[in-house]
Order: C-alpha cells, then sequence, then structure tokens
C-alpha cells in the first residue's frame, strides 16, 4: 500500500510538471498578448470552439512532435540524443521532493502528500537543479557548433553565478525554520501569527524573497536572464536542434520555472498553508494541494510578467548582477536573519 | 553656424542603479496593460462579442481591404487589443500604401503610357516589360502595345509611380492579395492591369 502510494505521488508529481509546461506554454503566449494590447494564441479549435486559445496546449506538442528531428551530420549522435532527456529530467526529478500537501487521515490510513519526504529535500532540489545544466552544456558541446558551444558555456557560467546566490537567499529562511527539511519547513510556517497573520517565510524574509525570486528567474534561463538562449545574438546551445528535442529544451525552461516557483511557495509563501480552512481529511488534501498549486501560479504570474517586461541583460550584466548584487545582499540577509533569531532568543 | 548642443545625462542614482525599483516601475506599466486589456476582454466576452474580432465596418473596413479612414488608437484600445484578425477582417491599410499597380486610360480607353519606358528603366527589381506602338493619335508619339509586370519580381518601392512623367501608373488599388498557383500566373499584362481604371 505504501509503495502503491508513493508511486501514484510521483506520478502525480510528474504529471503537475508538465501539465504545468503544456500550461505555460498557453499563459506565456497569451499573458504576453494581453499587456501587449494583442490577442494571442486563439486559432486552434476543435469542432469550431476555441476556447480562449486552449486547444494550443495539445496543437504544440503534436506539431512539435510531427516535426522532422533533424541530427546534423557532423554532431556527436549520442551526446546530441542524451542532451535534452538530461536537461529535461533532472528539473522533473526535483518535483518529486516538493511537499504538495501535509498528511491526512482518511479512513484509518494516515497519508502524506509529499512523494519523497527527506530531511534533506532542499539540498536534493539544489542538487537537480545544478545537475540539469549538465544537459545544456552537453547539447552546446554536441552540437559542434561554435553558438552552440558558446551558449552552452554562457549557461554554465550562469548556472554557477546563481545556484549560489539562490542557496544564498534561501539561507536566511533555512536558518529561520531549522531544517533542510521541505515539510518541516512549512509545518513551521503553518500557524497564526496572534491569529490573523499567517507565519509564512515572507512576513520574516522580504529581502529573501526579493533576492530569491531574482536568483531563481535567472536560474530558469529566461528573459531577462536568457544568455545561454540569446535567440537574437547566438541562438545558443539548441541552435541544431529541431522537432521535439528542441520542444524539450523548451519545456526544460518551463520546469525550471515551476520547481523555482515550488522552491518559493515552499519556502516563503507556507506551502500548502491556508488560513482559516480545514487541513485534514478528503477535504483538507484538496485544499492543501490546490494551496499549493494556487501559490505556484502566483509566482508564476509574476515570473511570467518579468519575463515579458524586462530586455535581455548583457553577459558582464548578469555576471556583475549575480556576484556582486544577490550574493552580497543575500549574504546581509542571512547575517541580519541570525542577528534577528540571536536577539529574540 | 555650426553649433554643439550640450545633451544632460540623466543622473544615475542610487535608485536607478539598484535596478529594482526600475523593475517595480516597469512592472507597474505592464500589469496595468495586462489588468485594463483584460477587463476590456471580459466586457467583450460578456457582451456576446469574441474578444477583439468587432464587425469590419465598426472601423471603416470596406471589402476592397482599404480603409476609408484608419481607425483612430483609441477606437482599437477600446477592443482591448489593436490586433486585426486579417483573413477574416479587411486589413487596414494607410491611405499613401503602396498595393497592387494599375493603369490609368484616356477618354478613348486607350493607355495613357507612352512608352518611354522611365518605369522599366527605374525599376530595380526589373519587373517591368513595355513594348511600344506607334499612335493613332498625331499628337502622341507612342503608346504601349503590351504592359507587363511580373508581381512575383516586384518589390513595390513605388519607383515607376514616382518616374512617370504622364500619370499612367499608380499603385493605390487597395488590392495586396495577390498569390497564384502558378508562377506564369504572376504577370499581370496590361488588360488585367487596365480594369481597376
Amino acid at each position: 500500500m505504501s509503495i502503491l502510494w508513493v508511486l501514484v505521488k510521483l506520478g502525480a508529481a510528474l504529471g503537475f510538471g508538465m501539465s504545468w509546461a503544456a500550461f505555460l506554454g498557453w499563459v506565456e503566449r497569451k499573458q504576453s498578448a494581453v499587456m501587449q494590447d494583442r490577442i494571442g494564441a486563439n486559432r486552434a479549435d476543435i469542432l469550431g470552439f476555441k476556447l480562449i486559445g486552449l486547444f494550443h496546449t495539445i496543437a504544440d506538442p503534436i506539431k512539435l512532435l510531427t516535426k522532422e528531428d533533424f541530427v546534423p551530420a557532423n554532431v556527436n549522435k549520442t551526446f546530441h540524443a542524451a542532451a535534452p532527456a538530461l536537461a529535461l529530467g533532472f528539473p522533473l526529478l526535483a518535483l518529486a521532493a516538493f511537499p504538495f500537501g501535509g498528511t491526512f487521515t482518511v479512513g484509518g490510513w494516515t497519508l502524506s502528500l509529499q512523494p519523497l519526504g527527506s530531511k534533506v529535500g532542499l539540498l536534493y532540489v539544489l542538487a537537480m537543479l545544478a545537475v540539469g545544466i549538465h544537459g545544456v552544456v552537453m547539447a552546446g558541446y554536441a552540437s559542434n557548433s561554435c553558438y552552440g558551444l558558446m551558449g552552452g558555456l554562457r549557461g554554465a557560467s550562469q548556472m554557477l553565478a546563481y545556484e549560489v546566490c539562490l542557496a544564498t537567499t534561501m539561507a536566511g529562511a533555512v536558518f529561520l525554520y531549522g531544517t533542510l527539511d521541505l515539510a518541516e519547513a512549512v509545518r513551521w510556517q503553518a500557524r497564526m501569527l496572534g491569529g490573523w497573520l499567517p507565519a509564512w517565510g515572507i512576513v520574516f524574509q522580504p529581502l529573501g524573497f526579493v533576492l530569491f525570486l531574482v536568483a531563481g528567474a535567472a536560474l530558469t534561463k529566461r528573459t531577462p536572464f536568457d544568455l545561454p538562449e540569446g535567440e537574437s545574438e547566438i541562438v545558443g546551445f539548441h541552435v541544431e536542434y529541431s522537432g521535439m528535442k528542441f520542444g524539450m529544451f523548451m519545456m526544460t525552461d518551463l520546469i525550471e520555472s515551476v520547481v523555482v516557483c515550488c522552491l518559493a511557495a515552499t519556502l516563503f509563501l507556507g506551502g500548502w498553508h491556508a488560513p482559516f480552512l480545514p487541513l485534514d481529511g478528503l477535504v483538507g488534501a484538496a485544499v492543501m494541494v490546490g494551496a499549493f498549486t494556487a501559490k505556484v501560479a502566483l509566482v508564476m504570474f509574476l515570473l511570467m510578467q518579468v519575463r515579458w517586461t524586462l530586455p535581455r541583460f548583457r553577459f558582464d550584466q548578469l555576471l556583475d548582477l549575480g556576484w556582486k548584487g544577490v550574493l552580497p545582499a543575500g549574504l546581509l540577509n542571512f547575517f541580519l536573519t541570525a542577528w534577528g533569531i540571536y536577539l529574540w532568543r | 553656424m555650426i553649433t554643439v548642443r550640450t545633451v544632460e545625462r540623466p543622473p544615475r542614482d542610487l535608485a536607478v542603479q539598484v535596478f529594482l525599483l526600475e523593475v517595480v516601475k516597469g512592472l507597474g506599466v505592464t500589469y496595468r496593460h495586462f489588468f485594463v486589456n483584460l477587463w476590456r476582454h471580459l466586457l467583450g466576452l460578456a457582451g456576446g462579442r469574441p474578444a477583439g474580432s468587432p464587425p469590419a465596418a465598426a472601423w471603416g473596413g470596406s471589402p476592397r481591404g482599404r480603409a476609408s479612414r484608419p481607425p483612430s488608437g483609441r477606437a482599437l484600445a477600446a477592443r482591448g487589443a489593436v490586433t486585426v484578425q486579417y483573413p477574416e477582417e479587411p486589413a487596414v491599410l494607410g491611405r499613401r500604401a503602396r498595393t497592387r499597380h494599375r493603369l490609368l486610360k484616356r477618354p478613348d480607353g486607350a493607355p495613357r503610357c507612352t512608352s518611354c519606358l522611365l518605369c522599366e528603366t527605374v525599376c530595380p527589381a526589373r519587373c517591368i516589360r513595355i513594348t511600344a506602338e506607334d499612335s493613332p493619335d498625331p499628337g502622341i508619339e507612342k503608346r504601349a502595345r503590351t504592359f507587363e509586370i511580373d508581381m512575383g519580381l516586384c518589390v513595390f518601392c513605388g519607383h515607376c509611380v514616382e518616374a512617370c512623367p504622364v500619370d499612367a501608373i499608380r499603385m493605390d488599388t487597395g488590392d495586396m492579395e495577390l498569390p497564384a498557383l502558378h508562377r506564369r500566373e504572376m504577370i499581370w499584362d496590361m488588360k488585367a492591369l487596365m480594369e481597376d481604371s
């Protein structure tokens, strides 16, 4: 039973990531359109029903799957094929560690809604995000193209800078909760201060949250931090890819965004905690998953808006922002947190 | 006399250097657009009108693809989107848009063209072919016997219109849908070019 339940949860986490990726393709096109006074995707229809363009979530994958998968003659065929799988696989694996909800009791069973509970869940997520860059570097290397290689190197350099930043910006929150266990971190936040203010991380760590969003956006390789792709200058690490392999790189960015949003929801927005709502039984399970998903959607809405508002950085500006901006500010935040905890105790 | 005007660089104080405040300002602009447009789309949906596709007559579109008057920015913005759903709705062209050529006629129906070949000479795409014949009118030396434009080559620069000394060719038909299934069909002869005149 418990093995079965874990498998169900793992499948659900995978589905969570994949359906977000498909949905975000639509959100990206539609949100950018509305904020730019356009209409956006509205052509795909089934029997005349367009459903505000939602069928594009089906049409896009079908198009990518049926396109020619062209492999250039001089690429390293093994690595060329392995790179998209690596790039996409690791962020998907990271999703398994998130607590989509707490524990609930139904029919004598006490079930957890976290697929893989671990004392070091946060480190696991960070590790998966870091390993995911291998797909990008490998794609750039295997493509046997200077543009692809340049994109891969940019990706590696950027990931190095912002992975450090990301860990630093989360350090304050981790210090506050006193745990690397993601479910424990949410349990620390799942209470009310003075009966009305949820004790979510953002209340204690506003600076940390902002810095985390900057570093997280940079880690997902999306505009304004899309230097590895930079389609107007080098096209980037996936320049030699076509068809669904290219689509997998696109999905990677979106799923990395989902992972970053899940991290933000878990560490700063109280995870599954929803104030004044029942959190036990089957209803509670639905509330917890719904609250978590809503928080992820909220952060994603913000990140998507940032992606369509800001222009791309220059590469030295990008590294300056990381090493000279976010990292010192994150360390300052960590120091202030530690000081605050010392004074408070 | 040449003078130098010194342009003050905008100051880059700390608030700008930190960048975060400017990001928030920019997000304010884009979020305002997002929510205002979303509200307009919702109003459109509630009114039973698909967002962004009002009846063409609402902004002066005509079947020939030429708006009698370009829709004002305010009229378009009120729809929540300035998109023109082109194949279904007629395209909105500016009053001076260069579209497919037409040849003008004299009162007796003969082409105005005097076969001076200025347009053929000036054409950068070399898409014009003219052959001349004697004009029956003793006051006019020549007239065009054939006049062909290969629309597949034409770059719609309008130099032929500028070059013509007798105002025989214009690019004001409002017709820009010129596809054909065969290259040969892309070549318009004098008869076809004079149909609109």
